[in-house]
């Protein structure tokens, strides 16, 4: 099997056109994802591929107008009838004025019908920090979706999960957030290169170092940091395993369990506000069905509970550092 | 609205009898569950169509029906039944019975029957407007010959999103036709407290859409316009916005127990003059194809048929709770106790 190297946009980029040539159901919605590419370019030389510049609306590469409740429910309604559509948002931080169209709709149809009505939809975009866009773009919206029943929720932190990851998500036949980091777009990676039926599933954790003293539990960009952590606490003699959540909603809790088991020490790492984002309940999880195997408390390194400010300095107090976890680690004991 | 000129009927007898059958059906069925919502065999909220039945009645017969898309708001025993749902299914889910549309989960707001075109059944006013211009996309997208009948209230014109869909609808030249059910109410607020400008079919113009007003109280015209309409939108591949003028003579939901907070008796009584089933039975008399003894015969039919099907719901059983998490995701169950 051929590998390429690819940043994590390239990656999502080739999954994403993989899928679209495979299947022609598949397409993509979104503000300013076809002419312009895309806010963070994901979409780039798309329009050319599945559409035409010169047309006023292309169905496959769908320009859509600034009102993401719109927008979201069409895609949605598109979901109902078979299609299978691929909704961005230029950041998670504006999904928020389409959370009712996907809690109350696209969430709730496959129950609301006993499993009539199928929504195989994948809503897709940055969020967490960027770097200084400050209070209203720069939210972590991990924490609220991975609430919902009736949505799956994925945050890969490499490139090659970015690209496995995309064609489960297309592929799945309900709801998914499929959330990216502004953060992890330049994260390269090596890709296989000539098998579009490559495919990551949804729901299972990794391992991606092994490590005997502590287990550092984090997704998406934080796993990057946890990562980097492990490094600096091998230079204290201290040999940490990184376990990349990658699927909030299903959470495999074994994978996270049996590192737990092995090291005794758990330290969970979050971009979202700490108070009540998705690691507290990975915590919480932990002490419910390890506590006998625990030799310390559960750590937790989160956001800080503020709005993202913009002066640099103060914005990376609020952002979860490497150093921060190796202080946790410490402080944890 | 302007007067509306006469017209002659050339409906056959056995059209027309078809048609004040289903109305009757409709609000017999709708008074059945006004009382075994009170009598405690129902929960919930739960909007009954009486006094609105032309307007359902006449669109309905103007689709592809099992073809075509239809969707609408928590008001929607009557769309159900019309696309041909068995009513022990639609009644079933109303009292939470496993023989229920949804088996239960979704109750009278939720009523879905996609094998028949119908996708509900929504409790978010508004909401479901995007999601019915999504299914006219889908149709689009693929060039079926479909159209989507989306429904909503009058309050529910007024949400952001429809606005938001209107926009869209015709940029991308969706065959959907947005029908207001100007039932003159928003729950307790009355249309010229909740728009600002109660002519609600001005609403389509700036959107460059198709728009226009109907009376909803004459099935005969109700058909016959829809039918064009429908016709319009498969054959122009555009969207439409059309307000139809009706009245609601129930509550707003079983739980509205205090009309006169919002209106006055002297005002219902003068609704009822526009009674579409009086209305169709007068027109059929006229014409002879109709008699007193025949329409009680109809009438009676009709409500041993209700009281059967009550029957078969009441003796059915509820879901059993391992069903609690069935249908969350179609390939998964959440951990037992999450
Ligand atoms: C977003 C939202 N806000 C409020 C409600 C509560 N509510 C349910 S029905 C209703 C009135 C809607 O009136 P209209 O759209 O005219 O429809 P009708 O009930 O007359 O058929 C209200 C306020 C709701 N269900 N959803």
């Amino acid at each position: 099997m051929g590998m390429i190297e690819l940043t994590y946009r390239e990656a999502l980029a080739k999954s994403i056109e993989e899928e679209m040539q495979k299947n022609p159901e598949v397409f993509i919605m979104g503000e300013d994802i076809g002419r312009y590419q895309g806010t963070f370019k994901v979409t780039r030389g798309f329009v050319e591929k599945f559409g035409s510049r010169a047309a006023n609306y292309n169905y496959r590469i769908l320009d859509t107008p600034i009102t993401e409740a719109g927008f979201t429910g069409i895609g949605i309604g598109a979901a109902m009838a078979g299609l299978r559509p691929i909704v961005e948002f230029m950041t998670m931080s504006f999904s928020i004025l389409a959370l009712d169209q996907i809690i109350n709709h696209a969430a709730k149809v496959h129950y609301m019908t006993n499993g009539e009505v199928k929504c195989p939809i994948v809503f897709r975009g940055p969020g967490g920090a960027a770097k200084q866009l400050s209070a209203q773009h720069s939210h972590s919206m991990d924490g609220w979706y991975a609430h919902v029943p009736g949505l799956k929720v994925v945050a890969p932190a490499t490139a090659l999960d970015a690209y496995g990851m995309m064609k489960a998500a297309i592929a799945d036949d309900n709801p998914v957030v499929f959330y990216e980091n502004p953060g992890l777009y330049t994260v390269k990676g090596e890709i296989p290169d000539d098998n579009p039926n490559f495919t990551i599933p949804i729901g299972k954790a990794q391992i991606l170092k092994e490590g005997k003293d502590i287990s550092l539990i984090g997704y998406s960009r934080m796993t990057q940091v946890n990562l980097a952590a492990a490094e600096l606490l091998a230079k204290d003699g201290i040999d940490a395993e990184v376990v990349d959540v990658r699927s909030l909603l299903p959470l495999d809790t074994e994978t996270i369990y049996n590192s737990v088991r092995k090291t005794h020490r758990a330290v969970v790492v979050y971009e979202d506000w700490r108070s009540g984002g998705f690691g507290a309940e990975i915590v919480s999880r932990i002490q419910e069905d390890c506590f006998d195997s625990l030799d310390a408390p559960v750590g937790r390194v989160g956001g800080l509970n503020v709005p993202m400010p913009y002066a640099r300095n103060l914005e990376l107090l609020c952002i979860p550092s490497e150093e921060d976890v190796v202080a946790c680690v410490h402080k944890i004991g | 609205m302007a007067k509306k000129e006469e017209y002659k009927i050339t409906e056959s007898a056995a059209e027309l009898e078809e048609h004040l059958r289903d109305m009757l059906f409709i609000r017999h069925f709708e008074e059945k569950c006004n009382r075994v919502y009170r009598e405690g065999k129902a929960g919930g909220y739960m909007h009954v169509y009486i006094g609105m039945e032309a307007l359902a009645v006449g669109w309905m017969k103007a689709i592809r029906k099992g073809e075509d898309y239809v969707i609408t708001a928590y008001r929607d025993h009557a769309h159900a039944l019309l696309l041909g749902t068995p009513p022990e299914a639609v009644l079933g889910e109303i009292m939470g019975r496993k023989i229920g549309t949804a088996g239960g989960k979704g109750g009278s707001m939720h009523i879905y029957d996609p094998k028949n075109g119908f996708y509900g059944g929504w409790g978010i006013v508004g909401g479901h407007i995007p999601l019915g211009a999504g299914l006219a996309f889908a149709a689009r997208y693929r060039g079926e010959d479909k159209v989507c009948l989306n429904f909503m209230g009058d309050g529910a014109s007024n949400q952001g999103v429809v606005f938001e869909t209107l926009n869209m609808a015709s940029l991308t030249d969706l065959p959907c036709v947005f029908i207001i059910e100007n039932n003159e109410f928003a729950m307790g607020t009355r249309l010229e407290y909740h728009a600002a400008d109660k002519e609600l079919w001005k609403r389509g113009l700036p959107f460059d859409i198709r728009s226009e007003r109907i009376d909803g109280m004459d099935v005969i015209d109700m058909k016959r316009k829809a039918t064009e309409i429908v016709e319009w939108c498969r054959k122009e591949q555009r969207p439409a916005w059309i307000e139809i003028m009706t009245y609601r003579y129930s509550g707003h939901g079983a739980a509205d127990n205090d009309r006169q907070l919002y209106r006055t008796k002297e005002e219902e009584d003068l609704a009822w003059q526009r009674d579409p089933i009086a209305r169709l039975k007068m027109q059929m008399i006229g014409l002879g194809y109709m008699t007193e003894e025949k329409y009680e015969a109809i009438e009676e039919e009709l409500i041993e048929e209700v009281e059967r099907i009550y029957e078969i719901c009441d003796a059915s059983p509820f879901p059993e709770p391992d069903e609690v998490y069935d249908n969350i995701y179609s390939d998964m169950k959440p951990e037992a106790g999450h």
